[in-house]
């Protein structure tokens, strides 16, 4: 059973097409690598999956709803770890989670419990009530990820999770995550620029470039294709070497004067 | 339309407010300085004119403008949830734009009442004194609405802007003028006719003119325009804002 189908997928902004008429379908249960170049499209792309942003053609069905007829279903059957810091550093992480169990109105009884669950799992149930301001980089991607799953979603979208993170980190996060998939069947969808990751975890990988899929199968089936020994070698065969520009958007200006700031 | 969902979102404003005990502390900065030195500095003035007792007539201005401040802020601080991520998860909530705009305003109409009620405090320390116990009330509810009406404001213009670059646009040009062309420093009799037709258009006028009535016991457009003013402001800005908070894209 497919639980996303994506087909004819297009946005563009202006004259720019970031995401190219693509099409592909993740079976339930599965690992799915989305990869590609910096601006490949891979965000817009998931943007648009998780009801972010309106395509501009073509169709997505995420577990039989269609987000953009019914956005409140479709929202409810995914968790998301956004490629960008998204818990408020003024809460403590308790109250990050209890506001997320509100929103999707996770009934009082059951929050209280997942969230001392999740909490344990993610190794931040004796810091609960501090600040996320004094977490660090790794603790605030393990509290995302609690997050993500605390309304027991299908499908847990993961942008670059372990951008950033040191290999202890990484490690535990994704032996989490394996878990998860496999006790639970929650279909993973993510994004990494690490294709060692891809390689071990996957078991299907697409490639996106300059916004259009230029490769599809299982991280071996990709390998024997360029006859490469590795995903990395592969990726690069199929993508070129040449570095990609990617524009900074407003919001990048603004976090990089706010970093300066607080220097 | 989820009570539970408003509340935290309105829990969460509350929260903020309470942990920066330091922009507490500077916001109130402002509002003190400008009634030492403006009250303290043209009352002679103001009492040689025949206009009574000058602190009398600008506190309510003062804590008007402490409103305005506090509100817009809370309404822009959507640009600073937009930066640090924050709003993407409450965007792809399963809840509505509507309830997250209604509990984001609450919570930033309640930090400004409250930001306006400590002003009003500390104003009894400088000697102003209120006229009435039982119009005290509706002082309070006039703060209310006025800080409902400018998070609104925020709120519009937060989800307008990209960044932060247009702030100082939007504070010098709107937010500025608002409180200077308002009466909240000067009484409204005998205005040239530019400023007059500025300050019957500006929200803020009946606002303050509201809370002079309930605090003072004067009123220059009387209390019943004020109210009704008042309260169309509300809600054009609230349908204003939630309209364009709906059309943000994360």
């Amino acid at each position: 059973m497919n639980i996303i189908e994506v087909k004819n997928l297009t946005k563009r902004f202006g004259d720019f097409v970031a995401v190219d008429n693509i099409s592909f379908t993740v079976e339930k249960g599965e690992v799915f690598a989305f990869l590609g170049p910096n601006g490949a499209g891979k965000t817009t792309s998931i943007r648009m999956m998780t009801t972010l942003l309106a395509p501009s053609e073509g169709e997505i069905i995420l577990n039989g709803i269609n987000p953009q007829k019914d956005q409140a279903a479709a929202r409810k059957s995914f968790g998301i770890v956004f490629q960008d810091p998204s818990v408020d550093e003024e809460l403590t992480a308790y109250e990050n989670m209890e506001f997320h169990g509100v929103l999707y109105k996770v009934p009082k009884e059951v929050r209280r419990k997942r969230i001392e669950e999740l909490l344990k799992i993610v190794e931040l149930w004796d810091r609960k009530n501090h600040l996320v301001k004094t977490f660090s980089g790794g603790m605030r991607r393990r509290l995302e990820i609690a997050r993500g799953l605390l309304h027991h979603p299908k499908i847990l979208f993961l942008d670059e999770p372990t951008l950033g993170l040191d290999p202890q980190t990484r490690n535990h996060i994704w032996s989490y995550i394996m878990n998860l998939n496999n006790v639970e069947q929650i279909t993973i969808f993510f994004t990494t620029h690490y294709m060692g990751e891809a390689q071990d975890i996957a078991s299907k990988v697409v490639i996106i470039d300059r916004g259009k899929i230029v490769a599809t199968g299982t991280p071996s089936e990709l390998m024997k294709k360029t006859s490469a020994d590795s995903l990395e070698k592969a990726f690069l065969a199929l993508t070129g070497a040449t570095i990609r520009e990617e524009e900074a958007s407003p919001v990048d200006h603004l976090r990089m004067g706010r970093k300066m700031y607080h220097r | 339309m989820t009570l539970s969902v408003i509340y935290i979102l309105w829990l969460r404003q509350i929260k903020r407010y309470f942990r920066s005990k330091a922009r507490i502390v500077g916001s109130l900065g402002q509002p003190l300085l400008f009634l030492l030195a403006f009250g303290f500095g043209f009352g002679p003035i103001f009492q040689k004119a025949g206009q009574g007792n000058y602190i009398q007539f600008l506190t309510p201005g003062i804590i008007a403008m402490s409103i305005l401040f506090t509100a817009v802020f809370s309404g822009i601080e959507i640009i600073w949830d937009r930066q640090f991520g924050f709003l993407k998860e409450t965007l792809v909530a399963p809840v509505s734009r509507l309830e997250i705009m209604l509990g984001r305003t609450l919570g930033g109409a309640t930090v400004a009442t409250l930001q306006g009620v400590i002003v009003f405090v500390l104003s009894l320390f400088v000697g102003f004194h209120i006229y009435s116990l039982i119009a005290l009330p509706f002082a309070f509810i006039f703060m209310f609405f006025m800080a409902l009406l400018f998070t609104a404001l925020g709120t519009a213009i937060a989800s307008v802007l990209k960044d932060m670059q247009g702030f100082q646009l939007i504070m010098n040009f709107l937010i500025m003028p608002i409180f200077f062309l308002s009466g909240a420093l000067f009484p409204l009799d005998g205005l040239p006719k530019v400023i007059e037709v500025i300050v019957r258009c500006n929200p803020l006028s009946y606002g303050i003119d509201a809370l002079r009535a309930a605090l003072s016991g004067v009123a220059h457009f009387g209390l019943l325009n004020d109210s009704i003013f008042l309260f169309v402001g509300v809600v054009v800005l609230l349908f204003a804002g939630s309209f364009l908070f709906s059309k943000i894209e994360a």
